[in-house]
């Protein structure tokens, strides 16, 4: 064979018309490039072919005269001649039709499809009048729940295998299946085991007919009655496109958007229900304020924006700049970070700032860390090192990303993880580090990599046969090493994961995908909500007198301040007058729940700008702002690649709440006059922060509007981070009745907004103490008991469970369970946190 | 129920005939059903951890061949053929005299639990119309006296076939030391040797 | 599935049906009888499926003939014999062996041992009664390919073919036939038996492929999924018929020259044929490939001696129960693909069904139709509904419910189904329409049900008009109105 030079086109003539295919893609797509569609119910792009419905076959020229094909399932090739607009075409489309349509109910005017329904639309376009089907349809009974949010009507499937596809090939959730053969196919699940699946209204979306709907949807509106704008998810990092649709000022539907670089089209069910919450009527609607906190507090009263503004810029005004704090931002636009940063840094001059809560990683280090791009991970042969959350949990789209990568592109995964993850059965390498080991077991695997056999991993006692392995796959990886960096246990220092960064850093090449978890952190640490730094990666002590920024604000903070660990134990001993919490709930999501709790309780005034009254702010807040939710805003998002997207206003908030840009910008007006003057749109904040920040300067509007769907890159930290982190390796054996804890955050918890979310209420799994099956015997423990787990801390009760993705000698708990805070068992700063089990 | 030990022990040598476990899923599913007469959810569970698939997708898998039950059946399954061949020498007939003979519906079970009758599709014993199987042993050219007879010889047990669900009583063995290798395809990506006989002319 | 009075009513039994006078010559089976036996030679004996008989009947001497030879020679002796699928297709099988991509190991034979369709029943014959010479067959096939292992699908409702063929191949694992080393030499597969579990569809390559996998037997998409090149596993595969594979060893030990000298020239060997229908002497014969007639096996005294006594031939499926019908004026055809296929049918898998003058065409066509609906794997949307829709209509016509504009929508579902001139024996002046039919389907199936259809309509559209508009009406007293008053 001779190689031939891979052409950039292929050139197929469509009814006639010569057009440019791309090699390789199917007719079907190629067709609708060029502005021809192919009527189809099975074909999805981001699906394999299967061929089965039959409606997109066209004639297609095989040398030996026209034939019909299936368009979906016929590559390209030059030359290729088609019909689609053939007699034969027709008759065999309307054939396919009326096929379908022979078993489909007429019920399309209590369906939720009608209005958007392939089906509908095509019979109307091209169906036959009558029906010469005089036979009774087939039956069944009607909608079945196949999960906690999805309906399944099986008498208007037309079987096109869209749902069956996504949930064995997208999702890897095979729990939907086709049952019965021929006529009598349906989709179903195994008797009592329901489509719990984090994607399943994927499935809903896709599907061509009215079959699936979704419990959030289901009889709310009429299509037509919806208008959509283009956003971008808000629950994690990933930043997933969305089309928010709406209906008489409210949110009803929240669809997946094709974002070729980010999500292809695909949620998580958080990120597409997820809107419920912000329909809560426990939202706030208006400031809130009481007198006092504690044993004799009273309850909130409503209070105006003048009142309760006047009261926090009295606290801020009356309070010495480094005795004020501010948690949280990662909720916020990136306009309303920049907003928050000034107002703290600028205005007030604090730097006692930190839009993480210890659950992240070193700002410094991330912002530092050559970054690589969710499209550089899953790229076709590269190697993956996760060294952070399992991605299905925390990190939806992104885990579908990497499992598509690893399933069909040849990605090679290794994950240096403390317990399996959803990708493990995956993997070509798991290693599992020892809680507390993981910087060390990182450098053994850099330095075997490096030099085969220098970290003894051959000749040790025990053999490690399987450290040498993953670091020859390491090495063979070349320059193709992305590492998924994040923590896969709260109950492990962020040190631990800093210091591996550092040691991976040494690999040539390797880049880092941050798998920091919450909403807009990314945006967050890039517009300086993290002491030491502000907007652009800067460091504060690296501000130039001259530089943008100092000419534009106010005033700098005198010197580095403290992150949210430092801020918590500096109110615990009462050396915070005024802590503000920017949708912050330290008490449920800081590692270290009794000195969130003293902290709280002992900084003089405690403020919240939020949706809701959490955890915290019920404990402690005497002022709560009531701020506008992700859909009720314009601004913009950075993704955890870095990637900037439009977020959009769709629906106006509930009561006077208002965007958390605007309650910033109010309050530095009140404390310094002409601060924020002329920033009354986003727009306007966005032209600021471009102006102060060089790293911002690429995302002026016209950058955005000109690819809304893919958004826009910021530069990329293209240079190692020279910081130097000294970690302590911990590596304790744990005693006679011990365990190592683990605590990982899962999909569904008791967080707020998931609390107010109807569809995922009941979704967050009960607590349970999972230990190796191993781990059972000498302790006498048996799977389903009642127990109470301990540390010298705290403890919650549990019902124990075995798991073999958890290594013996440790234990893994879910971060907050309802009911069950697994941060009540930790301290901070404490390497390792040992736990034992009592039976209740 | 879940399957017994010795079925647990012929699964993993069933599994172990096959490059790849889920191969084996449909001789496992005929293993549970020879246990139980029907599968039953537990077995369907037990057989998609050992074949790495799940429940849904053995269910699925199953439900595609007519010859697994979800429900239990009559001792004795019989599928009386009326496909063409047997159509053309009385095969709808038979059909009509069993369900009279027996008291049944067709699909129906006898009310002692003994008799199952069943409309098969051709069972390839055309020129032995018209036929039936009885748990998928054959009888041609039933009149429908032979079948009564058939039925009444199975009642007082003159015949032996075994219970619904049993297929093959022999069973394939392949002795360790005469196996050539059972390997997955991503292992065995070298040509086989004798193949280097083409360039090496016969070696014997 | 519906009770069998269903599509009829309690209608009359049709005359000709009792026993008395139907059973009288029928035979069961095998029939030996006189001419050349290359596959069956063994099945006279009681004990024919063991290893003792079939090494006392120069059994293996195939593979050993093999085994002195190189490979690529065993497989030009294939190809020289030019011999022809069983399954259905009558593809050379040593062309397709040549498809296979050199050098993408493993390359798996797969045996089609399921057989299904409707008046088929050969490989039965041959996996229940000389197991070892289908083995035998496979190994010389696995030799000369390279195919690491084999895999001997049975259909599932064939009990006592699987405990054959398990007993056999434990047979000849320890006598060193199969496994490693076998006879000694550096030649070394494995044979594994798998079994279906009833569906028809897995007849077809790629549906068995999928059903070996583990998975639904829906077929797959041709290309890209030709088993040759993207089979079992994603690899390389041979699927080959239990019939095929059988003439192996025969060819192996006397050679493509004694072969050919069977048969024509274009179809050199024997077949084998199951003759079902109403017949003095039905039965599975092995027949002299291309130059027998069918005339010569409906009514030769060597084969099934002519119709029942006292009816006429009123119409033949030519092969198997997806081929299109034929009629008297198509007896003189040859026992050969390609004359048969410019005729309007196939000869398919060697099943001839024929139906006398007593026949109801529409009630025949149902049950075929019938049939494909059942089967339907449910994949593509045209087969899936178009065959039911077919049957439907059809036990409408039965049960007395069918409509003038009935015929015309039965002739129009099936174009939908296959589109074009469907294949059709020549009728009234009007040319054949050869085979095979166009498909807006994945794989035969579908087409394969409007067989039936198209081929009683064209012959016997009076059957169904009479069914439609009853020439026997009850007849209504027509009472002017106003009379009574």
């Amino acid at each position: 064979m001779t190689a031939v030079e891979p052409r950039a086109t292929v050139e197929i003539t469509v009814d006639g018309v010569s057009v440019d295919a791309r090699p390789g893609e199917m007719l079907i797509a190629a067709c609708e490039r060029a502005g021809t569609y192919i009527p189809r119910f099975c074909y999805h792009p981001r699906m394999s072919p299967v061929g089965m419905c039959r409606m997109c076959l066209v004639e297609v020229d095989t040398g030996r005269g026209f034939a019909l094909q299936p368009s979906c399932m016929v590559p390209v090739t030059e030359g290729m001649k088609v019909s689609t607009e053939s007699e034969a075409s027709k008759k065999a489309q309307d054939g396919v039709l009326e096929f379908l349509l022979i078993n489909h109910p007429l019920d399309c005017p209590v369906c939720d499809k009608g209005g958007e329904c392939p089906l509908q639309d095509q019979t109307m376009a091209y169906g036959p009048g009558e029906t010469r089907f005089v036979e009774e349809k087939r039956h069944f009974p009607k909608p079945i729940a196949i999960s906690e949010t999805v309906f399944l009507d099986r008498e208007r499937c037309i079987l096109c295998d869209r749902c069956t596809r996504f949930a064995d090939e997208v999702a890897g959730d095979a729990l939907i299946h086709f049952m019965g053969r021929g006529n009598h196919t349906e989709v179903n699940t195994f008797t009592d085991e329901p489509f719990a699946s984090y994607f399943s209204g994927n499935t809903v979306q896709i599907c061509p007919v009215g079959a699936l709907t979704a419990a959030p949807y289901r009889f709310k509106a009429r299509p037509w009655d919806l208008t959509e704008t283009l956003s971008t998810a808000w629950v994690d990092s990933v930043g997933s496109r969305v089309a928010v649709q709406a209906s008489r000022n409210r949110v009803l539907r929240v669809l997946g958007a094709d974002a070729d670089a980010v999500n292809w089209g695909w949620l998580s069910d958080k990120e597409r229900f997820g809107f419920e919450a912000l329909n809560s009527d426990e939202r706030l609607a208006a400031p809130i304020i009481r007198d006092a906190v504690g044993g004799d507090s009273r309850e909130f009263r409503q209070a105006g924006w003048g009142e309760a503004l006047e009261a926090v810029t009295a606290a801020l005004a009356g309070a010495s700049p480094e005795r004020v704090a501010v948690l949280g931002g990662a909720r916020l636009t990136n306009e309303a970070q920049y907003m928050w940063a000034k107002l703290a840094k600028g205005v007030v001059g604090t730097d006692n700032v930190d839009a993480q809560l210890g659950d992240g990683l070193d700002p410094q280090l991330v912002l530092g860390l050559t970054r690589a791009t969710i499209d550089d991970a899953c790229r076709p042969g590269g190697t993956v090192l996760l060294i952070g959350p399992d991605p299905k949990e925390e990190l939806g789209t992104l885990y579908l990303r990497l499992r598509h990568a690893i399933v069909n592109d040849g990605v090679t995964l290794i994950e240096v993880t403390p317990h399996a993850t959803g990708l493990s059965h995956l993997a070509a390498h798991s290693l599992r580090p020892r809680p507390g080991t993981t910087a060390g077991l990182v450098a053994e695997l850099v330095a075997e990599a490096a030099a085969p056999g220098a970290s003894g991993a051959e000749g040790s006692d025990p053999p490690r046969p399987e450290l040498a392995a993953a670091a020859q796959s390491l090495a063979e990886a070349g320059d193709g090493v992305v590492v998924v960096l994040g923590r896969a246990s709260l109950a492990e220092p962020a040190s631990v994961i800093n210091a591996a960064a550092l040691e991976l850093s040494r690999l040539p090449s390797a880049r880092f995908l941050p798998a920091l978890r919450r909403g807009n952190v990314m945006g967050a640490l890039e517009a300086g909500l993290a002491p030491g730094l502000v907007p652009g990666r800067v460091l504060l002590d690296d501000v130039g007198d001259d530089s943008p920024l100092a000419q534009t604000w106010p005033r700098l903070p005198a010197s580095a301040g403290l992150d949210a660990a430092g801020v918590l134990r500096a109110a615990a001993r009462g050396d915070v007058d005024v802590l503000v919490l920017v949708g912050a709930d330290p008490l449920n999501d800081f590692a270290d729940r009794d000195l969130a709790y003293r902290g709280l309780r002992g900084a003089s005034l405690v403020v919240a700008v939020d949706l809701f009254v959490n955890d915290s702010a019920s404990l402690a807040a005497r002022v709560v702002l009531a701020a506008a939710g992700p859909t009720e805003c314009d601004g913009t998002f950075t993704n955890l690649e870095g990637r900037v997207s439009v977020m959009s206003r769709k629906v106006t908030p509930p009561g006077t709440a208002r965007a958390d840009w605007m309650i910033a910008a109010d309050l530095s007006e009140r404390l310094e006059p002409g601060s924020t003057s002329g920033l009354e749109t986003s727009e306007a904040i966005r032209a600021e922060l471009a102006l102060v920040s060089e790293v911002h300067s690429s995302i002026a509007s016209d950058a955005l509007e000109a690819d809304p769907m893919e958004g826009v890159l910021l530069p990329l930290p293209g240079t190692a981070a020279d910081a130097e982190m000294v970690h302590a390796a911990a590596d304790e054996d744990p005693g006679e009745g011990e365990f190592l804890l683990i605590a990982a955050r899962t999909m569904y918890d008791d967080g707020v907004m998931l609390r107010h979310c109807p569809s995922s209420r009941g979704l967050a799994p009960a607590a349970t103490a999972r230990i190796n099956p191993a781990d059972a015997g000498g302790a006498g423990l048996e799977a389903g008991a009642a127990v109470r787990v301990v540390s010298d801390f705290g403890h919650i009760e549990a019902t124990l469970t075995f798991d073999d993705g958890v290594p013996a000698g440790s234990l893994r708990v879910d971060w907050l369970a309802p009911g069950a805070p697994a941060n009540a068992l930790i301290a901070e700063g404490t390497e390792v946190t040992l736990v034992r089990v009592e039976t209740r | 129920m879940t399957l017994s030990a010795a079925n647990e022990a012929r699964a993993a040598e069933i599994i172990s005939m096959f490059p790849r476990p889920r191969s084996a899923l449909i001789p496992l599913l005929h293993l549970a059903q020879a246990q139980d007469g029907y599968l039953t959810d537990e077995a369907m569970r037990r057989i998609g951890e050992l074949v790495g698939a799940t429940p849904a997708e053995v269910k699925g898998t199953a439900g595609f061949y007519e010859m697994f039950r979800f429900e239990p059946l009559g001792t004795y399954l019989v599928n009386v053929c009326t496909n063409i061949s047997c159509f053309l020498w009385g095969g709808e007939e038979l059909l009509e005299h069993a369900c009279e003979s027996l008291g049944v519906e067709v699909g129906g079970t006898t009310d002692d639990r003994m008799f199952t009758v069943e409309e098969a599709e051709c069972i390839a014993a055309c020129t032995e119309a018209p036929c039936l199987q009885v748990n998928y042993r054959y009888r041609g050219r039933m009149t429908p006296d032979d079948f009564d007879r058939l039925i009444e010889d199975l009642r007082d047990g003159r015949v032996d076939v075994a219970g619904h669900g049993v297929l093959a009583q022999v069973s394939q063995m392949i002795p360790a030391d005469r196996l050539a290798g059972v390997v997955p395809p991503e292992r065995a990506r070298e040509a086989p040797v004798w193949l280097g006989r083409n360039e090496a002319g016969v070696t014997g | 599935m519906g009770t069998a009075s269903a599509a009829g009513g309690q209608a009359a039994p049709l005359p000709g049906r009792s026993p008395a006078d139907g059973y009288l010559e029928h035979a069961a089976g095998y029939v030996l009888n006189d001419g050349p036996k290359l596959i069956t030679s063994r099945l006279v004996h009681d004990d024919s499926f063991t290893l003792a008989r079939y090494e006392a009947t120069g059994g293996y001497d195939g593979l050993r003939a093999a085994l002195e030879t190189t490979p690529a020679a065993v497989h030009d002796e294939v190809r020289a014999a030019t011999l022809l699928g069983r399954g259905g297709a009558g593809f050379p099988a040593g062309v397709k062996w040549g498809f296979l991509p050199p050098g993408k190991h493993p390359y798996y034979l797969v045996v089609n041992g399921d057989e299904s369709e409707p008046g088929t029943y050969k490989d039965r014959l041959l996996m229940e009664r000389d197991p070892h010479q289908l083995i035998e067959g496979c190994l010389i096939a696995c030799y000369a390919l390279g195919l690491q292992q084999c895999f001997l699908y049975v259909r599932g409702e064939m009990a006592l073919a699987q405990e054959r063929i398990a007993a056999a191949l434990n047979e000849a694992y320890a006598a060193g036939y199969v496994g490693r080393g076998i006879c000694g030499s550096d030649f070394s597969v494995d044979i594994v038996m798998a079994w279906g579990a009833g569906a028809y569809i897995v007849g077809e390559e790629t549906g068995l492929i999928e059903s070996l996998e583990g998975r639904r037997g829906m077929p797959r998409l041709k290309p890209p999924y030709f088993p040759a090149a993207v089979g079992l596993y994603g690899q390389p595969t041979i699927v080959n018929n239990v019939e095929t594979l059988s003439n192996l060893p025969w060819l192996m030990v006397n050679g493509s020259d004694a072969y050919k000298g069977f048969g024509s020239e274009s179809s050199p060997g024997t077949r084998m044929f199951a003759v079902s229908g109403h017949l003095r002497r039905p039965g599975v014969y092995e027949v002299e490939h291309g130059v027998t007639t069918f005339r010569e096996l409906l009514y030769g005294d060597n084969f099934c001696r002519g119709i029942r006594d006292g009816h006429e031939l009123k119409m033949f499926i030519p092969g198997g129960g997806s081929a299109p019908w034929f009629f008297e004026d198509h007896l003189d055809l040859p026992l050969e693909a390609r004359p048969v296929g410019a005729a309007g049918s196939m000869l398919g898998s060697g099943a001839i069904v024929v139906m006398d003058d007593t026949t109801d065409a529409v009630r025949a066509a149902w049950r075929v139709v019938k049939f494909f609906a059942r089967e339907s794997c449910g994949k593509c949307t045209p087969c899936r509904e178009g065959t039911t829709w077919l049957e439907q209509i059809l036990r409408r016509i039965l049960d007395g419910d069918g409509r003038p504009s009935d015929i015309d929508l039965l002739l129009d579902v099936g174009d939908n189904i296959s589109p074009g001139p469907y294949p059709v024996a020549a009728h009234d002046g009007q040319e054949a329409v050869p085979f095979p039919p166009r498909q807006t389907t994945i794989c035969p199936l579908g087409p394969s049900a409007v067989a039936p259809v198209v081929s009683t309509i064209r012959r016997f559209r009076h059957e169904y008009e009479a069914k439609i508009t009853r020439r026997d009406p009850i007849p209504i007293e027509v009472v002017p109105v106003g009379a009574s008053q």
